[in-house]
């Protein structure tokens, strides 16, 4: 079977193009309301769109949810992502690979910038804890972690990073308001570029669940991680990146 | 044997034998030390109120003026009234103007002028002591007239838009849906900031600024809500961060229900000075008590960072120990909310079973505190649809091991800040379920020495065995240590530390005076 370069969704038959989505408007429920749900899935290419549900919250809002058949198709050729470049390795491959080749501790510095009081992220990837079974970096024998915790201010991340002299430096963020995400990223990677010349730069990482993997360049960082990374694969990263791969880097 | 559970009432007496011996040298740390957050509260019950053009309150820059004369160990009530006489200035706020301008200096007063500077000082801060009783009897009038809710537990709704103006019609349409309880979070940065935000605020991060005219607006609007549903309906904010002190007297001031008030989480969570918190931690349940506000503690977060079965115990062991501070603080039971949660990950085999064990076991301990039930954050994926479900099994526990106060979970939880509708699928869920099984506690009775009773006592006798470690060492230690939530926090080290000091021989705290003798 050769492979399908254009594909459309999937309810129960193949090319059937079926979706479910749910939204509110802000207006009471009654027929016309029902109408105008109808007409904005309409709009989003579902055609014929089929009212399910709808029900009114408080005064002025009506919850719907939409089946129907789409038009859009999708061609597999022109989607973009970041696919995973580099080896996945098990713990004891980090280890094996930073004791022999690197010959000292990996140092890591990792942190919550801004406002961000979540640390869930950070925690995730960093404490021995780590998370889904996988273990953290700070399990890694050959990996020196340090965990600065929340709301660090971009000069204090940068005060450790050069004191714990790091070769990577980890940073997540959770809140999206106002793209706080995006402005903190940027402040961050500009700080590192003024404190330090190219050379002496760590690598910068950013991760958390609203980020564009694609968008290293215009916030200034060496990678992105978004929604699901797991501990492993970011070690596997830095290996890749600081040790087996350091061309790479520009 | 008691209860469903069979706790054997020798065990459980020496658990809290045990949460004494642990809390009583932090209680004595406590008794012993004063912050900058302490003196301010104080001196905002003394009447001090606004703050400078740069948004800096007034209590802020009289408690640094104080501080630079004088120094912190004596209490800032004497100087600060002492002042007030020898200037010949009518009203605090004045004198914290003039102080913060330099044009006076603090000294502490001895002899006559400090019993003088004590007696005015203790007349100011019993007005405002005097605030809260009335504020407490106006909720107990508005209970009365409205009713509470009529079911239990009573439904906690979260609002948190960053801007009170819209956060006031959410709340009322939440309250409208079915909401009991109304928490506003905070903005994301407040719990680090060493001073409270002036006026009504629009601009916050994930969560709208906590300060004295937002608690204001917001109580107000509620209070309207309360008269067109018929039930009262309460007002939750955080007394936690640097702040605590301040955050509960505000609280009282403007008759706040709950407050989200844990013995460490702060220290664990925000890296803030272990000392700091536990006397903050104090003062603040000292006025919580007064002003009749039910304190909500942060158990669940524990279970956030750590395994929700291997460490269930340490859960177990901060309620007692949050327990034990708050009767030496003299809240009493129906105003102890202790938290825990639903995060076991509902991939291990008979999570849901563990999940009732978990419960069962707060609810046996303490019989008469209302229980704070929080719903799954850690396990909460993005996929909605399983979400639903499961906080369907949350409020399920919830119902059957008569929790008093649940927070309602979001299916969106870990995706977007909640959106209209994903608050009325929750509701829906919570009203389906107490609707269907709420009385299923009266039926539900664990099999004698079956899986959920064994389950029970084996997370009890870990905790014993984790207090009775906690007791070789002490608390500041085994929290140094990192036996709480995994994090280290060494009692050296953290922020607000530089706001603590050692009380002088001659110290005077009003408000502790006060509430104390209440006591």
């Amino acid at each position: 079977m050769t492979e399908k370069k254009i594909v459309r969704p999937y309810g129960d038959t193949t090319g059937d193009g079926m979706v479910q989505v749910s939204f509110t408007l802000p207006v009471p429920h009654d027929k016309r309301a029902e109408g105008a749900a109808v007409q904005l899935a309409n709009k989003m290419g579902m055609d014929p769109a089929m009212l399910v549900h709808a029900k009114q919250m408080g005064d002025g809002f009506t919850f719907f949810v939409v089946y129907g058949r789409v038009n859009h198709l999708v061609d597999l050729d022109k989607v973009q992502v970041v696919e995973r470049d580099f080896p996945l390795l098990s713990a004891k491959e980090v280890n094996t690979v930073v004791k022999q080749r690197l010959r000292r501790k990996l140092s890591v510095v990792g942190a919550c910038i801004g406002t961000d009081a979540h640390t869930v992220g950070i925690d995730a990837i960093l404490n021995v804890k780590g998370i889904a079974g996988e273990k953290g970096l700070e399990y890694y024998r050959e990996l020196k972690v340090t965990n600065l915790g929340a709301q660090v201010s971009v000069p204090e991340l940068v005060e450790a990073a050069r004191q714990e002299k790091a070769d990577a430096v980890l940073v997540s963020q959770v809140v999206t308001q106002r793209d706080a995400h995006l402005h903190n990223t940027r402040e961050m990677s500009a700080a590192f570029r003024e404190a330090l010349p190219a050379g002496k730069r760590p690598l910068l990482i950013v991760g958390g669940p609203r980020f564009d993997e694609t968008m290293t360049g215009e916030l200034g960082v060496d990678r992105i991680f978004g929604r699901g990374t797991t501990p492993g694969e970011v070690a596997s990263y830095l290996v890749h990146a600081l040790i087996t791969d350091k061309k790479a880097r520009a | 044997m008691s209860g469903k559970l069979g706790l054997d009432p020798a065990l459980v007496a020496r658990a809290r034998e045990l949460a004494r011996r642990a809390g009583q040298p932090v209680v004595d740390l406590a008794r012993s030390h004063t912050t900058v957050s302490v003196e301010r509260a104080v001196l905002r019950l003394a009447g001090v109120t606004g703050a400078d053009p740069d948004g800096i309150p007034w209590v802020n820059r009289l408690v640094d003026a104080v501080v630079a004369d004088v120094g912190l160990g004596h209490g800032v009530a004497a100087p600060v009234f002492d002042a007030l006489a020898r200037e010949q200035i009518g009203d605090v706020t004045l004198l914290a103007q003039k102080a913060a301008a330099g044009s006076v200096r603090f000294t502490q007063p001895t002899g006559k002028a400090a019993t003088a500077a004590r007696r005015a000082a203790r007349k100011a801060v019993a007005a405002g002591v005097r605030q809260i009783d009335r504020r407490r009897a106006e909720r107990d009038r508005l209970v009365k007239r409205y009713g509470d809710p009529e079911q239990r537990p009573w439904i906690y709704l979260i609002v948190a838009t960053g801007d009170i103006y819209e956060d006031i019609p959410q709340a009322q349409a939440a309250a409208r849906a079915g909401a009991d309880i109304i928490a506003v979070i905070r903005s994301t940065g407040q719990s680090l900031l060493d001073y409270v935000p002036e006026g009504a605020t629009r601009e916050g991060f994930a969560g709208t600024y906590a300060t004295q005219e937002n608690f204001r607006l917001m109580r107000a609007a509620l209070d309207e809500s309360s008269r067109e549903l018929g039930r009262y309906v309460r007002l939750t904010n955080y007394a936690s961060g640097l702040c605590m002190p301040e955050m509960a007297t505000l609280a009282g001031l403007e008759r706040l229900d709950m407050m989200l008030n844990d013995s460490m989480y702060g220290i664990l969570f925000r890296d803030i000075n272990p000392i700091r918190t536990f006397v903050d931690q104090r003062f603040s349940r000292q006025v919580h008590a007064r002003a009749g506000i039910i304190i909500n503690t942060g158990e669940d977060n524990y279970l956030t960072t750590a395994d929700a079965v291997d460490e269930a115990h340490t859960v177990t062991v901060s309620q007692l120990l949050n327990e034990y501070f708050a009767h030496e603080a003299g809240l009493a039971d129906w105003q102890l909310g202790l938290g825990h949660a639903f995060e076991i990950n509902p991939d291990l085999p008979e999570s849901f079973r563990l999940e009732l064990a978990h419960a069962l076991l707060a609810r046996e301990l303490f019989p008469d505190a209302p229980l704070k039930w929080m719903p799954p954050t850690k396990h909460m994926t993005g996929d909605v649809f399983r979400g639903n479900l499961l906080d369907g099994f949350f409020n399920l526990v919830g119902t059957m091991t008569g929790q008093g106060i649940l927070l309602v979970g979001m299916m969106t939880e870990a995706v977007v800040t909640p959106w209209l509708s994903d608050r009325d699928i929750a509701l829906q869920n919570v009203r389906y379920v107490l609707g269907a099984a709420g009385g299923l506690h009266e039926d539900f009775v664990p099999a004698p020495g079956g899986f959920i009773q064994q389950r029970a006592h084996r997370v009890l006798g870990e905790a014993v065995d984790l207090l009775e470690r906690i007791g070789d060492q002490s608390l500041l230690t085994a929290i140094a240590e990192g036996t709480f939530g995994i994090m280290k926090r060494p009692a050296d080290r953290g922020k607000g530390l530089d706001g603590v000091a050692r009380h002088e021989a001659d110290y005077y705290n009003p408000a502790t005076d006060i509430l104390e003798q209440a006591a």
